[in-house]
């Protein structure tokens, strides 16, 4: 059926994420917070995660594009964006807040401006796909009306 | 952003509901926190700034159980907040971070928190917080207990000095007292030896330090006071701001419970002891007095506060040492130390009961309390159970004062009662305090009991108070859910926390032995009771539960005879006479002449060291094995006991490094 067709994409969609490494168990934890009460629960916090690291990462941009480094400032900066990026499992994004932190440590503003370029990229891609995501899952949603959220989660 | 979490007390079963306000400053956090604590079915107030968080805490004193923050914060240090929240509210603090490094976990132990989780956090371990509570709970009130117990110990003390005549009020029962002095310098030399230990040796709150303690207190105004404050003008090497801290947080509850305790009415308690046959040594040790004391009413703690910070304010410092027996021996005249701890009476009335009256009289001027007289009981049924009765000599000048804080006369009695209590643990204080209600004659007799069980706790005597204690207070239903935490001994009986009230009444089980540890503020304290316990006491036994960290659900500390131990604290062990003599051990060790049991009572500031994450405290620091022998050497020697048991000072570290556990 093409509902049935629809949810296993969905789910596939869903499994990648997990595989590639964008995702880690956090995400699983969200999705099982979500519940009657809270049906767009993951979403919600996603949304508002890209929201308020937005801000972190133009703090870092900004100190970054200073001629003296802060190092200090720059791995509190970073300190914060990846405990927020915990929050829903950004797996990779975290990983690399964690070399940035590294280059900090050592002093190495190169590398500092190297890590967040690509922790940068990491973070839009996982924003994309998330997106993508959500998009999907709403649709499920919204065809079949007795069929949970949930359902779509494997 | 902030969401109403106010609520009057929870209805439902514990933990659920339970209050809990979670401060961060990443929205995304906050919301999925926020979410998970729900889905605990807890109560959940948000806070994305420090500074907000501290305003809600102070608006609303009462209005959380538990504090959840993390460790950066723009507008605070996570850690700043947490040492606020400890010294203002005293609530337990759990901190996050997703930075798991030592130095930072660490770092949060010292300031007082009660765990550190990783980011990002999982249900299950936000599903668990409640037990922070729990045994938060339940150390309060152990450690008002032993504040109490310096408190006592250091108005005895002062008291003996200022009379050199050890009557006793009781007129049948010969008293006798230990000789304070050498006690004292013992302890004084031990507490100098251990605060030039280590860096991170614990820090025992001797009677002469907490008199310091209080002294800058007042000095400073109690309203101004802070711990950098009280820190420099008490001018003592090695104390850190952090051990002024936790100290003085617990001095805080202290003053508090003693203000609420105030307005309790209280006759005079009596305890009843059993009477149990005392073995006089030759010298060194008195008739025990056992003086069943009906009680009536608990006589509140705070009375033993009371009349004891007045004193202290009054007098002057007697000595740095804490000695064991100025707590149950406040006149110093008596040459002999005997302690006459009667821990029985709680659990079983059965001895013959007496009045013990004349000690409640006197109270009015003077804090009368009957020698302390130790006496170990060999007998069958009884442990050989110091029976500790204060006699204080009523000083006018510095009395007055406090008696007229002391609520009731019978407060008196407690201390003295609490000396009869075998090693009345501070679970009686743990009873009492949930007392603290007033309504000591409304309530059962089992708070009576408690309350002087706490007295007795106070002076050191712990564990075994409390166990009988535990027994009454689950008799009276009063207990708090089980203390399920720590069994010590995994066998005690139930042990009802009486004072958790607030908690969901549980059922029976609560193990004794639990509660003992747990209520027994101070492991140390038991240890070191039974650790100078040489005296023949079941050392090894009451060290076993003494040491039962609260916070261990531990095995009983094996290393000592594991099947005195656990009788020892174990509830059931006092309940029955029979084993009591193995309970008795311990108390006497409590009393005895040995200033290990002044040590034994300080160790319960060990938990406070613990707070601060001072842990490791090394019990054999403690126990001074120079100590432990002197001691029974002259104060039991004629002695006999039935269960000799040398400390064995090598057990107490086993002890104590168990203690730490938590």
């Amino acid at each position: 059926m093409e509902r049935n067709h629809f949810h296993r994409q969905l789910a596939l969609t869903r499994q990648s994420l997990f595989d590639q490494g964008f995702l880690d168990e956090q995400f699983i934890q969200l999705e099982e917070l979500q519940d009657d009460a809270n049906p767009n629960f993951v979403e919600e916090v996603v949304t508002l995660y890209y929201r308020d690291s937005a801000r972190l990462i133009h703090n870092i941009e900004q100190e970054l594009e200073k001629s003296n480094l802060d190092f200090n400032k720059l791995d509190s900066y970073m300190h914060q964006f990846k405990g927020s990026s915990s929050s829903i499992g950004a797996k990779k994004v975290k990983a690399e807040c964690s070399l940035f932190r590294e280059y900090c440590r050592t002093g190495n503003g190169e590398g500092c401006m190297r890590s967040f370029q690509q922790l940068k990229k990491e973070y839009s891609t996982l924003k994309k796909k998330l997106e993508a995501y959500f998009q999907v899952e709403q649709v499920g949603q919204v065809h079949p009306p007795h069929s949970k959220l949930k359902s779509f989660v494997v | 952003m902030m969401e109403n979490g106010f609520s009057s007390p929870r209805s439902e079963a514990f933990p659920a509901g339970l209050r809990v306000l979670v401060v961060d400053d990443d929205p995304t956090w906050l919301k999925i926190l926020e979410k998970m604590l729900k889905k605990c079915s807890y109560e959940v107030t948000t806070c994305g700034l420090a500074r907000d968080a501290l305003n809600l805490l102070r608006e609303r004193k009462d209005g959380y159980d538990i504090v959840i923050s993390d460790v950066n914060m723009p507008d605070m240090d996570g850690f700043k907040l947490l040492e606020h929240v400890g010294l203002e509210m005293d609530l337990p603090v759990i901190m996050m971070s997703v930075d798991g490094e030592t130095s930072r976990v660490m770092k949060g132990v010292q300031h007082g928190a009660c765990d550190y989780l990783l980011k990002p956090i999982r249900m299950k371990e936000l599903r668990n917080i409640w037990q922070h509570v729990f045994r938060k709970k339940i150390l309060e009130v152990r450690d008002i207990e032993s504040l109490e117990g310096i408190e006592t110990i250091q108005m005895s003390r002062n008291l003996s000095d200022l009379s050199d005549d050890g009557q006793l009020l009781c007129g049948d029962d010969v008293v006798s007292l230990k000789k304070r002095k050498d006690v004292e310098k013992k302890h004084d030399d031990k507490e100098v030896a251990e605060n030039s230990s280590a860096k991170k040796a614990r820090v025992v709150w001797s009677v002469d330090l907490h008199q310091k303690f209080v002294r800058a207190v007042n000095q400073i105004g109690f309203d101004k006071v802070g711990p950098k404050k009280i820190l420099d003008l008490m001018n003592v090497p090695r104390l850190t701001r952090e051990n002024v801290a936790s100290h003085l947080q617990k001095y805080r509850l202290y003053l508090s419970r003693l203000q609420k305790e105030n307005d309790i009415k209280s006759s005079v308690g009596v305890i009843k002891h059993s009477e149990s046959p005392i073995r006089d040594a030759a010298g060194s040790i008195g008739i025990q007095n056992m003086i069943n004391m009906q009680h009536n009413d608990v006589p509140k703690n705070t009375y033993g506060f009371l009349c004891h910070a007045k004193i202290v304010q009054s007098v002057n410092p007697r000595g740095s040492e804490f000695d064991r027996k100025g707590i149950g021996s406040i006149p110093a005249s008596e040459s002999k130390h005997t302690q006459t701890i009667d821990g029985t009476e709680l659990c079983k009335p059965r001895s013959s009961q007496k009045e013990f009256g004349h000690f409640l009289k006197p109270w009015e001027p003077g804090v009368n309390l009957a020698a302390c007289d130790r006496t170990f009981m060999s007998r069958g049924s009884w442990c050989a159970i110091p029976e500790i009765q204060m006699k204080q000599e009523h000083n006018p000048s510095c009395l007055d004062d406090g008696l007229k804080e002391l609520p009731i006369p019978g407060q008196r009695l407690q201390m003295k009662a609490d000396f009869i209590q075998q090693a009345l643990p501070i679970d009686s204080g743990i009873c009492t305090k949930e007392r603290d209600v007033s309504g000591t004659e409304t309530t059962k007799p089992l708070y009576e009991h408690r309350s002087n069980v706490s007295h007795v706790s106070k002076l050191g005597f712990t564990v075994n108070s409390s166990l009988l204690q535990a027994k009454t207070c689950i008799e009276s239903n009063q207990a708090i859910g089980s203390i399920s935490a720590n069994p010590p001994s995994g066998k005690k009986s139930e042990f009802n926390l009486g004072c958790m009230t607030k908690l969901e009444p549980v059922p029976k089980d609560i193990k004794w032995g639990a509660c003992l540890t747990s209520l027994d503020n101070d492991y140390k304290r038991n240890a070191n009771l039974v650790s100078s316990s040489d005296s023949g006491i079941n050392s090894s036994q009451s060290q076993t539960s003494a040491f039962m960290p609260n916070y261990m659900d531990n095995e009983p500390i094996s290393s000592q005879a594991p099947s005195m131990k656990n009788q020892g604290f174990n509830l059931n062990c006092f309940a029955d006479l029979e084993s009591s003599q193995r309970c008795v051990d311990w108390g006497a060790p409590l009393f005895g002449a040995s200033s290990d049991d002044l040590q034994v009572s300080w160790i319960q500031d060990d938990c406070y060291a613990m707070n601060l994450g001072l842990q490791n405290i090394d019990f054999s620091e403690y126990r001074d094995p120079a100590l432990i022998g002197e001691v029974p050497v002259h104060l039991y020697d004629a002695l006999k006991f039935d269960h000799v048991n040398s400390s064995d000072p090598t057990e107490y570290c086993v002890i104590d490094q168990s203690l730490f556990i938590a």
